[in-house]
């Protein structure tokens, strides 16, 4: 701003030169237009950064996804589209390695997410104890967020190697040690969900403890008082306190295990990565799009699978919806 | 969390309350854990949890300091060995490492000066400014945080090579320059940190917008910047997923080198880990500086959801 007092008040001028006092009016005017015009647009100049990038590489490449998935593109000639209607979706329904990443995206959610969640519930009830060195503490279960999909992929790939293995070693004093873990069709999707426990537990731990530390006490001494005991208070009193936040978790990791990429990929790393497996036993949809397109080299296809992903996102939604209502309604 | 009193002046800090003061003992039994010592039990679980947290990342250091022969012998290792340098020499040459750590710097500190400036003044005109539309808004900001990146990857590969950034940083820098966890977290901690008091004084004195972002809300909001440019750095430092589709083997980010690295023919393992030790160790230096610091920002800003 240009304007050389530093006050916003109107200031009445020492009477005399009409001109000046017109031009000094003037001047008010256009200075309070512009201090109305500042607090009016100001607000939208600060948030139009985040909309315009969202629009630029958010929302418009997700609406032009759609307009691929219905062409023929390939990775060796990107500017070139031919129109193909459903036939991409047409190939990937029918393709029963599609079903398989679903229905592999969707255990290896399930079997990631629920021993995850428990657990990290436990934690933070440990962690709310008045403890010595409680942030010592909190750092250690963190260190896993801090490490990288790729290096946790990676070192887990060792612990779960069949020959050389750390945990066929370790399984060996007990009579298991020669599972091959990534070729099993249920060792290994236990195999990725152990990378994925590993990276989140602390995370929602920590989330877990911050809403437990926002609940009052006094619903605990009354509780007490009534003669609730300790497991009836962490049942009747935390858990429900935690409902909004236990509903943010499973929504985050709900999203989280649809996202799975870098876990299978590098689980054996090479070709096998890329196909999720010698018989695609881990291979998520993320790996599918990913060997489709990048692979493969075919764009159009891919594409179809990113739309088949969010319907698949909205189903989830939906049921999830329907499932918090009808609880909802039972519990009134 | 606590109001702050409204006679602050600008420069002072809120104090954040980092745990909650413990009430009077009542007379009757706590429950629950609340105010409760931690028993021999207590420790006993997190001293579990705590190997179990940091083994992988100790396996990592063995597996790097040592030959594949060893690393896979049928006795395993469990100290390190002495070839952590020649390791990460091999991996140096082989996976082009030098260029993967400096494009990885680039990246994460373009993403995250970004993130910071665009984010505080977006979390500001939500927390303290009145606009139309304010409410529907946040609830879109919020709503962004539920797609994912999955959904757009295709096109955007497409738009990059339009660009002319096809395998250069700016495709993996500008899709993330602001984030809605960003704008969501600055928000949270400005409504109780920022008194309106503070805006309406620099008002009276004459301050447009601007200067009022400068001098009132960027001192206020320092401590949540820094804790969010922490966590943007480590999340833009740890991404995979796009960059390992963007970049080439001639220009990666490190995790881009590793992913590479791992998928050649026959990687030796112990070079992967001495790069997967790289990749990490920066990170776990943070922690170890600012760890109180992340833990309180995930903390506080992940509740109230």
């Amino acid at each position: 701003m240009a304007t050389s007092t530093s006050t916003r008040d109107a200031y009445a001028p020492p009477p005399g030169d009409p001109q000046r006092e017109q031009r000094a009016a003037r001047r008010q005017l256009w200075r309070s237009r512009l201090w109305r015009f500042d607090d009016k647009a100001s607000p939208y100049a600060y948030i139009a950064p985040f909309f315009l990038v969202f629009a630029a590489f958010g929302l418009y490449p997700l609406i032009y996804t759609g307009w691929i998935a219905l062409h023929r593109v390939e990775m060796t000639g990107l500017d070139r589209m031919e129109w193909v209607g459903w036939g991409n979706f047409d190939r990937i329904l029918h393709d029963s390695e599609f079903w398989t990443a679903v229905s592999n995206t969707f255990l290896i959610g399930v079997i990631s997410t629920v021993p995850q969640l428990l657990v990290a519930l436990g934690l933070a009830h440990l962690l709310n104890y008045r403890l010595r060195a409680s942030t010592f503490w909190r750092t250690i279960i963190l260190t896993p967020y801090a490490t990288s999909v790729a290096s946790a992929a990676l070192v887990f790939a060792l612990v779960f190697r069949a020959d050389g293995g750390l945990l066929n070693w370790a399984l060996h004093f007990v009579g298991f040690g020669d599972t091959n873990w990534a070729n099993g069709h249920w060792t290994s999707k236990i195999a990725i969900s152990v990378i994925v426990i590993w990276r989140w537990t602390g995370y929602n731990a920590l989330i877990y403890l911050a809403a437990m530390q926002a609940v009052p006490n006094d619903l605990y001494e009354a509780a007490s008082l009534d003669g609730a005991s300790r497991w009836q208070q962490f049942r009747k009193v935390t858990i429900p306190s935690l409902r909004p936040t236990i509903l943010f978790t499973i929504v985050i990791s709900t999203i989280g295990s649809m996202q799975l990429f870098g876990e299978p990929l590098l689980l054996e790393g090479g070709a096998l990565g890329a196909t999720g497996g010698n018989e695609n036993q881990y291979e998520t949809l993320s790996v599918y799009l990913y060997n489709y397109g990048w692979n493969l080299g075919h764009l159009g296809p891919a594409a179809a699978v990113a739309w088949a992903m969010l319907a698949l996102l909205l189903i989830i939604a939906a049921v999830n919806w329907l499932i918090g209502r009808f609880t909802r309604t039972s519990a009134a | 969390m606590t109001m702050t009193s409204p006679t602050q002046a600008p420069q002072a800090l809120p104090p954040k309350p980092e745990r909650r003061t413990p009430q009077r003992r009542s007379r009757f039994r706590m429950g629950a854990g609340q105010q409760m010592k931690g028993g021999p039990f207590a420790y006993a679980a997190l001293i579990v949890v705590g190997i179990g947290s940091l083994l992988p990342l100790y396996w990592t250091l063995v597996a790097a300091s040592r030959t594949q022969d060893e690393v896979l012998a049928s006795t395993p290792p469990f100290l390190p060995g002495g070839r952590l340098f020649d390791n990460l020499r091999t991996a140096w040459e082989q996976a082009n490492l030098g260029k993967a750590i400096v494009n990885s710097i680039v990246v994460s500190a373009s993403i995250t000066a970004a993130t910071l400036f665009f984010c505080t003044l977006a979390g500001y005109a939500f927390a303290k400014m009145r606009f139309r539309g304010r409410g529907w808004l946040m609830t879109a900001v919020i709503a962004t945080l539920t797609i994912p990146p999955q959904l757009s990857v295709v096109p955007l590969f497409m738009m990059m090579s339009d660009l002319g950034w096809g395998g250069q940083l700016e495709s993996v820098i500008f899709p993330t320059l602001v984030s809605a966890f960003g704008v969501f977290f600055m928000r949270q901690y400005l409504i109780e940190a920022l008194p309106y008091e503070l805006i309406e004084a620099a008002k009276i004195d004459g301050a447009n917008n601007l200067r009022i972002v400068v001098s009132v809300v960027l001192p206020v909001a320092r401590p949540a910047m820094m804790v969010l440019g922490m966590l943007t750095f480590v999340q833009a430092w740890n991404d995979f997923f796009w960059p390992y589709l963007a970049l080439n083997q001639q220009n990666p980010t490190l995790q881009v080198a590793l992913g590479q690295l791992s998928a050649s023919y026959t990687p030796d393992q112990s070079i992967v880990m001495a790069g997967a030790l790289i990749s990490t160790l920066p990170l776990l230096v943070v922690f170890v500086l600012f760890g109180k610091k992340i833990v309180g920002g995930i903390m506080s800003g992940a509740v109230k959801g």
